[in-house]
């Protein structure tokens, strides 16, 4: 489905992605965890084609992302990002139906997509028919969510959704894109800095550091067979958080 | 940008074509002049249309040479010093020679000529028995001021002296507006003027005879493109019906009337023409309300025009220049650079290409409102936030469409500004295009400052001010309306 082969991309001096090979089987969700300038984002925008690689092939449904190929691929594709990718002159619902007009869907066709879509994330309509200034974060995230899905792609990119979010919203979300990711069977590639939000999504977790991919399987295997000491620290440091609540009630 | 090329031709075509263009320059005998061998042409048949005010020698000598104008009043001292720059030509056979080696015809003089002479008060003059230059000797202690130009020329005051041998000292360079008055108030003895100039009469002033020929001879006369009797054949000898028929005295009385009388020039020709030719035309008094609206619809019509081809022009130019960074610096370079040339050099570099008048107007106007919306909608589309922008290209829309749906809008209140800005400049600028006869609210403007007619310069500048605002107004109204509401919160409700 979606495919890194050797892929390279540096700017300037710094190897953002360093020869990284990595399949994203079709079906499941693949969430990109590391430290912060790991490159997972650079990663997921490769997969997008805003990011050009300097070596290597990056392939959905086997073909290589290219000027050619982008323009078709793109419209199999949803890309949600961490806040601020909404069009501010459009309404909540021009955003979500901005391509599908464009493409000449019907106006039948349409709504009754955005109707679903809708459902699917909990938005009412007066909500979609705001501008994305009069939305709160946690709205326009589900908005920003409808949009990716709009023409029901077969691959969902989505760069550190719940980041901006605060706490409870952020839950509340999770569940909403877990449920999508599971009743839908998209192929999902998701970046997050949070473990426990890895192991909530994922089937396939990969943990890179400086460009590299250091390990990648369930989340299991991470926590009881790290494959070097890195990964140890980085699971330890993810849970230090926990440990200090934990002792602080006690 | 064809649309506006043909436009353009279309206009300056017109401009060509019909009745015997007759230019005067920016003064008041020229205007007087260029008026009355408009109505004697009228009267006799010929049509004729004066184009007023177009400018200096240089605009008058090229626009002829180039066939903007048929015919324009000029002065032979003018011809000889300064546009072809040569003293061998003394007699006017040789000049007559010289002019139709480039096309061009010349009448005999009007009858008076318009060079420096030193003037005195006449009281003073007859009291010493002064009537020629060389008696200026006789008097070492006169005080003599002299207009500054006057004074550095090589030819003017270093060269007099030395020709007559002229005992003065401390001779002081001042305005020429200002000598009047001092010699008047008996501050000054001796000044230096033109010898039609209307301050003779208003000041009874008494010019000295040049009696060794120092001064070359400014003869008035009309200079007319040769290929102007086989367009319209009768004319060059209406021309010449003008030979030796205004006097000194006329001219000076003429200049008088308009100037100091501030009596239209078209009625002072009109009256000429019934004293000395008994001709009976009625001036057609156009009142102040047409004027207005005349001038009005011109300047409204310079305005929407250039602005108009600027705007579809410069946000092409700032959309490529935002998607090819490499064109951004050129683009932004030529458009600035464009704007630092002074408005009165551009449109003189405007005249070989497009000739006078209206044309070359808009064409400089164009240029001057390339520039705030140029780089006014490179802003706005540059500073789109990158995320957004991003968003749209991993959506799937085509470049185009982009653009269309998402980019411009999101640019729109920028853009406006820019073209609000661009407007604004283009209505005040638009009052320069009277100096090549493009008419508009600069006309009354320049004929005030030329009369010293107040009320006439406010009838050009408050419609022009007033102009200026109503179109930042416009522009207000149009922002509040075309500004999507998505982008008029600051901050989440």
């Amino acid at each position: 489905m979606l495919s890194f082969t050797d892929v390279g991309r540096r700017f300037g001096a710094v190897n953002a992605v360093d020869g990284v090979t990595l399949v994203v089987p079709s079906g499941t969700t693949t969430v990109l965890i590391g430290p912060s300038g790991c490159g997972k984002s650079t990663l997921l925008r490769l997969a997008t084609g805003l990011e050009k690689p300097d070596r290597g092939v990056v392939c959905f449904h086997d073909e290589p992302l290219g000027a050619e190929t982008l323009p078709r691929l793109r419209q199999r594709m949803g890309y949600v990002i961490q806040d601020g990718g909404l069009f501010p002159h459009l309404t909540g619902a021009e955003n979500v139906t901005l391509m599908a007009r464009y493409l000449g869907w019907g106006a039948g066709r349409i709504t009754a997509r955005q109707a679903l879509l809708a459902d699917l994330v909990q938005l009412h309509s007066d909500q979609l028919n705001r501008y994305p200034l009069e939305l709160s974060g946690g709205q326009r995230q589900r908005v920003c969510l409808m949009r990716a899905l709009m023409l029901d792609p077969d691959l969902l990119l989505l760069d550190e959704p719940l980041a901006a979010l605060d706490p409870l919203i952020r839950v509340d979300l999770q569940e909403v894109l877990r449920r999508i990711f599971t009743t839908l069977g998209k192929t999902v590639l998701l970046v997050t800095h949070d473990l426990a939000e890895a192991a909530y999504f994922a089937g396939q977790i990969v943990l890179l550091r400086a460009g590299r991919v250091v390990q990648q399987g369930a989340v299991r295997e991470l926590l009881e067979q790290p494959a070097e000491p890195f990964v140890e620290q980085f699971v330890k440091a993810q849970r230090e958080p926990l440990r200090l609540l934990a002792e602080a009630i006690t | 940008m064809k649309a506006l090329a043909w436009l353009l031709s279309l206009l300056s075509a017109g401009a060509l074509a019909g009745p015997v263009q007759i230019g005067s320059k920016k003064f008041t005998e020229g205007v007087i002049l260029g008026e009355i061998t408009t109505q004697l042409l009228e009267a006799r048949g010929v049509g004729a249309e004066h184009r007023r005010e177009l400018g200096g020698s240089r605009v008058l000598w090229s626009a002829l040479l180039s066939g903007e104008i048929d015919v324009y009043p000029e002065y032979t001292g003018t011809l000889t010093q300064e546009i072809l720059a040569d003293a061998a030509l003394q007699s006017p056979h040789d000049l007559a020679a010289r002019l139709a080696s480039v096309g061009v015809g010349m009448t005999a003089s009007l009858g008076f000529d318009d060079s420096y002479v030193l003037g005195m008060r006449s009281t003073q003059a007859q009291e010493l028995g002064i009537r020629r230059i060389s008696d200026l000797r006789r008097f070492p202690d006169l005080r003599l001021g002299l207009s500054n130009e006057f004074l550095e020329r090589a030819d003017g005051w270093p060269s007099l002296r030395a020709f007559y041998s002229l005992p003065h000292a401390g001779v002081r360079g001042l305005d020429h507006d200002i000598s009047y008055r001092a010699i008047a108030d008996g501050k000054l003895d001796v000044i230096d003027l033109y010898s039609t100039d209307a301050e003779i009469r208003q000041f009874d002033l008494f010019t000295l005879v040049d009696d060794q020929n120092f001064f070359p001879r400014y003869d008035a006369v009309l200079l007319y493109r040769q290929d102007l009797p086989r367009r319209v054949p009768e004319a060059v000898a209406v021309l010449e019906q003008l030979q030796g028929r205004i006097s000194m005295r006329r001219m000076i009385g003429m200049n008088a009337a308009a100037r100091i009388d501030r009596m239209p020039e078209t009625e002072v020709a009109a009256a000429f023409l019934r004293q000395e030719f008994g001709l009976q035309g009625s001036v057609i008094a156009v009142s102040r309300g047409e004027r207005l609206w005349r001038t009005t619809a011109d300047h409204l019509l310079l305005v929407a025009l250039s602005l108009g081809a600027a705007i579809a022009v410069a946000i092409p130019l700032g959309v490529v220049a935002v998607r090819r960074a490499e064109w951004a610096r050129v683009i932004i370079g030529v458009a600035s650079a464009i704007q630092t040339i002074p408005a009165l050099a551009l449109l003189v570099f405007l005249i070989p290409l497009l000739g006078i008048g209206f044309a070359p107007a808009v064409a400089a106007l164009f240029l001057y409102s390339l520039l705030p919306i140029v780089r006014n909608t490179y802003a706005g589309l540059h500073d789109i936030a990158a995320p957004i922008r991003e968003s749209a290209v991993v959506l799937g829309l085509p470049s185009m469409a982009r653009l269309r749906r998402v980019e411009l809008p999101l640019a729109l209140r920028t853009i406006l500004a820019g073209i609000k800005t661009a407007a604004v400049i283009n209505v005040g600028t638009a009052t320069l295009g009277a100096l090549i006869g493009a008419g508009g609210y600069g006309q009354p403007i320049l004929s005030g400052i030329r009369r010293d007619d107040f009320g006439l310069i406010l009838e050009g500048a408050v419609p022009a001010a007033l102009l200026a605002l109503a179109v930042q107004g416009l522009f207000d109204v149009l922002e509040r309306r075309a500004i999507p509401r998505g982008l008029r919160f600051r901050s989440v409700p």
